[in-house]
């Protein structure tokens, strides 16, 4: 017969080992991984209708500036390349986190999330470009369902932004829960779907006039 | 059923990464640099005139770019079809919905 002592050994020692293996899931995938793709695929549908509502709407100005008007191509072309480079830096902390290079995951985190914030402090400097040249939120359609749109898109990198220094300051504390490269992977997907909705958007929004 | 889920879509741990996801260092970087040269193609069409090809070859480019990142950088193309018919169904709904819906605005003859 086991001892009480014996028995919370053993109850200590299945919780450290569930923490450090993988789930086991009737799929034999991740379920974590099947939630965070079919959040993508919904997103899909969120971004679809915010893109499709400003194609509609791009060209109906009554009031204030045109897209040709106002929209500065090598700024925004700029912004652009800056967050395709923040999936290459997301993408290299996935790939540290697998090799489970702590030192590197961070490096890479971090330097995501200033790419990141880069991106959005040019998108914040656009806005106030854009109002001090006449463009409202109440402009004008075009600028109602520009700044909803792209708007949208920049609450979501903001949100990626939080989400990667979070993980760096938890990682510092080594107080990951779970698999610590399934984490880094999800964001990491979260990150490379606001990269992809950035890429729709500078094409159909900024590239193609009206 | 039941399997432990780091050996379906993925070899044991302690196999090089490389062959994990598909894709070494080296070849990350070869996409990005892709990436960021079809970008600055897309840009050039701001400033060059492509004639009747400027709207058709932005739209390859932005589909090129789309489907590079999520093949590659998000291991779609090296992960499980599971993966793949959930992003993909949720992205086509959308495409088909809102097409849908644009067209009956009558957006595509303008």
């Amino acid at each position: 017969m086991l001892r009480p002592a014996t028995v919370m050994r053993l109850g200590h020692h299945m919780a450290d080992t569930a923490t450090h293996e993988a789930h086991v899931t009737s799929t034999g995938l991740s379920n974590v991984k099947l939630g965070m793709w079919l959040f993508l695929g919904s997103e899909c549908l969120l971004f679809g209708g915010l893109i499709s509502t400003y194609m509609l709407y791009r060209g109906r100005v009554s009031n204030g500036p045109t897209p040709e008007q106002i929209y500065d191509i090598p700024f925004t072309s700029v912004s652009s390349f800056v967050l395709l480079m923040s999936s290459l830096t997301m993408v290299l902390a996935v790939a540290a986190a697998h090799k489970k290079d702590d030192r590197g995951t961070n490096l890479w985190l971090t330097v995501t999330a200033l790419l990141g914030a880069t991106f959005v402090g040019g998108q914040v400097y656009e806005f106030t470009a854009f109002y001090n040249e006449g463009l409202g939120f109440t402009t004008s359609l075009f600028g109602s369902s520009f700044y909803t749109l792209t708007g949208f898109h920049g609450v979501h990198v903001t949100v990626g932004i939080i989400m990667l220094i979070a993980l760096v300051a938890i990682n510092k504390r080594s107080r990951v829960p779970g698999s610590k490269s399934e984490t880094v992977e999800m964001i990491g997907l979260y990150w490379h779907f606001v990269d992809i909705v950035w890429i729709i958007i500078f094409t159909l929004v900024y590239l193609i006039p009206v | 059923m039941t399997t432990d889920t780091t050996h379906n879509t993925a070899p044991s741990h302690g196999t090089d990464h490389a062959v994990e996801h598909g894709m070494s260092t080296r070849g990350y970087i070869n996409i990005a640099l892709i990436l960021a040269a079809i970008t600055a193609l897309e840009v050039s069409t701001y400033y060059v005139d492509f004639g009747p090809l400027f709207l058709p070859s932005l739209l390859i480019m932005m589909v090129v770019k789309f489907f590079m990142v999520v093949s590659y950088f998000m291991h779609l193309k090296f992960d499980n079809k599971l993966f793949s018919w959930l992003f993909y169904a949720g992205l086509f709904l959308a495409v088909g919905v809102y097409v849908a819906a644009l067209a009956t605005f009558h957006f595509f003859l303008r």
